[in-house]
């Protein structure tokens, strides 16, 4: 039944077939981005390693060996060791459960609420929209870093109080983008439209002024994959984020940074994780943006 | 069924129409004419509940309208909007257009409705799950009007229906009109700047100039040119040296 | 200058579609000086696309094939730089849709001052001033309001004479005008026409006027090609319009209503395969 031909036929005979039909197309219009793909490969790539890297890891992470500090790369140690003798493979893979897991976590917090904020206060605009963006306002007022480092402070230092802090100060943007977008489209006729066809106010707002703001919100989520990746290791330096024996990439990088000259490999391979992890989700924004578009294709 | 007693609207600053009064008994057309910008579009976005700061009496059906409407009056009154490329939402398929008012209302047969609306309005099944940009002009336009159709309302506010389509096409939603006010019993507001479109579905018309209507009239008596306001005379003038 | 304006000579516009290429136009071959050329057609006949390829404003999976020239200039090989020079410069487009292609976010009066800026020299004062002296000229009855109003704030038919001022700000050599006039009551809809003519006389501009509205385009047009699924099946001068042969053509003049002689019901086309060959 499930055939290319079914997929693609011009005349679907239902409503499943036709949607089916236009994701096997956007997969088709998304496959033909090489930069796309190569970012979808690499972060799938990570995830599974983070999934499976207790069977992936050739050592305990934890396990310190003070024999074997700072050893460059070998068959043994496919990626070194760090300054405890710990190898560094098992540690970036664990660390990807952490670092990886606290970056889709904030994303997750964060963009609905941006989304949600910025879209009620656009489409509702009045007091509404004023009470809201004061509201992200005294949130975007705030360096990004200490409103978090107090925040942490209050609570106990961990990862889940890093990620709490890192939501609440990367969402004022996302709303600020969703009302920008809100705004553009409130006074269109086919909102008017829908509201003839006597949809309520939150019918509108989710099922459509939304989806209109979804893909600028995708994009931005994706560049900012890397600075909350940062945040996280800022935290995690200065104590507040992902505690010592935990294997966050950027406290691996924090602790390990004054080995840069000698031992170069030490600080230089979580960031080279850093880099790829931020990468890839950034290719993968932008392919996705271009799929997300139907007129696009 | 439609009264508008001494309508106002204001935009800021800008009075849009001013004191503009008629009624429409059941199963009739109504047209509205009148020169760009002189408050037809607003009149009709007034009693659609679109806009509002607006003064004045409506009503429906006796019902007085108030600023608030429920979803029984959007049952029963549909408006088509007089631009087809603003008003077809520019992510969703037309089957998805389509099937919105259906969800709302909870219309069961959303299947056949839209099969139905669709063949109504001379669409072909094609272009079911196109999305607007994929369509040309009148095209959207029809689907617009098939939405506006579908949870079956007694009372249509048509902005320019057919200002956007082709004469061949233009006939055939003319002569879609004029079926479905017979066999629904449909009241519509026609608002048109083309009086030979007007006159063909309408059998009263009212005349508008700067927010306010002056001159009203049937269809008869404009036909054999005794409209009285220059606006009128004016605009009949130049339809008839446009036939010419 | 011994080209012709426009030269069009065989231009295909095929749209992806699931199943391979759709074509919108299928092999149109124009040839325009300094005159009012009229476009007819029904609904999906590829009006619009046409104009389009010729501003080479189609979406960049359409494919286009055949020769567009402008002006001795060829509009396929030109660079981004060169046709950004010549749109809103030496073509203006208005669009079908005028409020739908406006910023929603500018004022009216800044879009049109900045088309005008763009392609002449001056201050922002003179800029401001010409486009308050357009929106007089397109017979807007309030121009100070409207030039600090937003495209939401306007009726359909000002925002297609804000389009329209906007294209003739810079004093292009060809005006393609999608339905310019769909939106107007026949009043401003003839004022805004002799203004269109006494650019085409007095500057030599060329107007490609596309539009259903039969009588409109053969009263005003000077020659009148009628397209048909992405053809031109018939181009006659717009004084022979009573003898237009095509049974398309003939067919749209039938299914007019008409103020003078009432009927009940409107004959409709019943569309020849033929016609299609
Ligand atoms: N949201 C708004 N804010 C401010 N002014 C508005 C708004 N909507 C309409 N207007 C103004 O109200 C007046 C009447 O507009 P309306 O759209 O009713 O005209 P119309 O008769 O439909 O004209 P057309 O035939 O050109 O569509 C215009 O002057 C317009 O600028
Ligand atoms: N971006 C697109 N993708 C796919 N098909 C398209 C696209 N744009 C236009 N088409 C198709 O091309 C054909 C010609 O469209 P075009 O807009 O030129 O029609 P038109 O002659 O201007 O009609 P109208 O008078 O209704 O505006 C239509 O069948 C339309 O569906
Ligand atoms: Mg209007
Ligand atoms: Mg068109």
């Amino acid at each position: 039944m499930i055939s290319r031909a079914w997929l693609l036929s011009d005349q679907p005979a239902s409503r499943a077939q036709a949607a089916w039909g236009r994701r096997y197309q956007a997969w088709l219009a998304f496959r033909r981005d090489p930069l796309a793909v190569a970012g979808l490969a690499v972060a799938l790539a990570m995830l599974v390693m983070a999934v499976f890297a207790p069977l992936l890891a050739t050592h305990d992470p934890g396990a310190q060996d003070l024999a074997n500090r700072l050893q460059p790369p070998s068959a043994e140690h496919w990626f070194g060791t760090d300054e405890l003798g710990r190898d560094v493979w098992s540690r970036i893979l664990y660390g990807a459960r952490i670092t990886l897991g606290m970056v889709v976590a904030v994303v997750l917090l964060v963009a609905p609420v941006g989304l949600l904020v910025g879209c009620a206060a656009g489409y509702a605009g009045g007091w509404l929209d004023r009470i809201l963006m004061r509201a992200t306002d005294v949130f975007l007022a705030f360096p990004r870093l200490i409103l978090a480092l107090a925040f942490v402070a209050a609570m106990k230092p961990g990862v889940e109080s890093a990620i709490a802090a890192i939501a609440l100060t990367a969402w004022p943007p996302y709303a600020r983008l969703a009302r920008a977008e809100a705004l553009r489209i409130r006074d269109a006729d086919f909102i008017s439209a829908v509201r003839m066809a006597g949809a309520s106010p939150w019918r509108i707002v989710l099922r459509h002024v939304a989806p209109v703001c979804i893909p600028s919100l995708v994009v931005r989520v994706t560049l900012d994959m890397s600075s909350i990746i940062l945040t996280a290791a800022g935290l995690g330096f200065l104590g507040l984020g992902a505690q010592p024996p935990l294997p966050e990439w950027g406290t691996m990088i924090a602790t390990a940074r004054r080995f840069i000259l000698e031992q170069w490999w030490v600080p230089v391979i979580p960031g080279i994780a850093i880099f790829l992890a931020s990468l890839s989700f950034n290719l993968l924004g932008d392919g996705l943006r271009d799929v997300l578009d139907p007129k696009q294709r | 069924m439609i009264e508008v007693q001494d309508l106002h609207v204001r935009f800021g600053g800008v009075h849009a129409v001013r004191g503009v009064s008629f009624a429409i008994a059941a199963g009739e057309s109504f047209g509205l004419v009148g020169e760009s910008g002189s408050g037809k579009s607003t009149v009709l976005r007034a009693l659609a509940g679109l806009i509002p700061g607006w003064t004045g009496a409506m009503t429906l059906q006796g019902r007085p309208l108030g600023a608030r409407r429920d979803r029984a009056f959007f049952r029963s009154v549909q408006m088509v909007f007089q631009d087809p490329y603003g008003s077809l939402h520019p992510r969703q398929t037309v089957d998805r257009i389509l099937a919105e008012p259906l969800a709302i209302h909870g219309l069961s047969d959303a299947e056949a409705r839209i099969r139905r609306a669709l063949e109504e309005v001379a669409l072909s099944p094609i272009v079911r799950f196109r999305y607007p940009h994929q369509l040309s002009g009148g095209q959207r336009q029809r689907v617009a009007i098939a939405r506006a159709l579908i949870a079956d309302p007694s009372v249509l506010l048509l902005d320019e229906p057919t200002s956007a389509l082709d004469v061949s096409v233009q006939a055939e939603v003319l002569n879609l009109l004029a079926d479905l006010r017979a066999a629904r019993q449909l009241t519509c507001i026609l608002v048109s700047h083309n009086l030979a479109v007007v006159a063909h579905l309408c059998a009263h018309l009212a005349v508008m100039q700067q927010g306010q209507v002056v001159e009203a009239l049937d269809v008869a008596s404009l036909r054999a040119g005794q409209a009285q306001h220059p606006h009128t005379r004016d605009l009949v003038a130049l339809s008839r040296d446009l036939e010419a | 200058m011994t080209h012709p304006l426009v030269e069009i000579a065989d231009l295909r516009v095929d749209f992806p579609g699931p199943n391979g290429f759709v074509p919108a136009v299928r092999g149109v071959s124009l040839t325009m000086g300094r005159e009012k050329l009229g476009i007819v057609g029904e609904s999906g006949s590829g009006k619009s696309v046409t104009g389009r390829a010729l501003m080479r404003l189609l979406p960049p999976q359409a494919r286009v094939a055949g020769s567009l020239r402008f002006d001795g200039i060829d509009i396929a090989a030109a660079t981004p730089r060169a046709m950004r020079k010549l749109r809103g410069a030496r073509i203006g487009l208005v669009l079908q849709d005028p409020k739908f292609s406006l910023n929603p976010v500018m004022t009216a009066g800044a879009q049109i001052a900045e088309a005008w800026a763009t392609h002449q020299r001056g201050s922002a004062r003179d800029a401001r001033d010409a486009a308050m002296r357009l929106l007089e000229q397109v017979l807007i009855r309030d121009p100070r309001r409207v030039f600090d109003a937003y495209p939401h704030e306007l009726s359909g038919g000002m925002g297609q004479r804000v389009m329209i001022a906007m294209m003739l700000a810079p004093e292009p050599d060809l005006l393609i005008a999608d339905e310019p006039t769909s939106a107007l009551d026949a009043t401003v809809q003839a004022e805004i026409l002799r203004l269109i003519d006494r650019l085409v006389s007095d500057r030599g501009m060329g107007l490609m006027l596309i539009s259903h509205d039969l009588p409109l385009v053969f009263r005003f047009c000077d020659r009148v090609a009628v397209m048909y699924a992405g053809r031109v099946v018939e181009e006659v001068a717009a004084k022979d319009l009573h003898a237009a042969t095509h049974p398309y053509t003939r067919g749209l003049l039938d299914c007019m209503p008409r103020l003078d002689a009432p009927r009940a019901r409107l004959p409709v086309l019943t569309r020849d395969p033929a016609w299609l060959a």
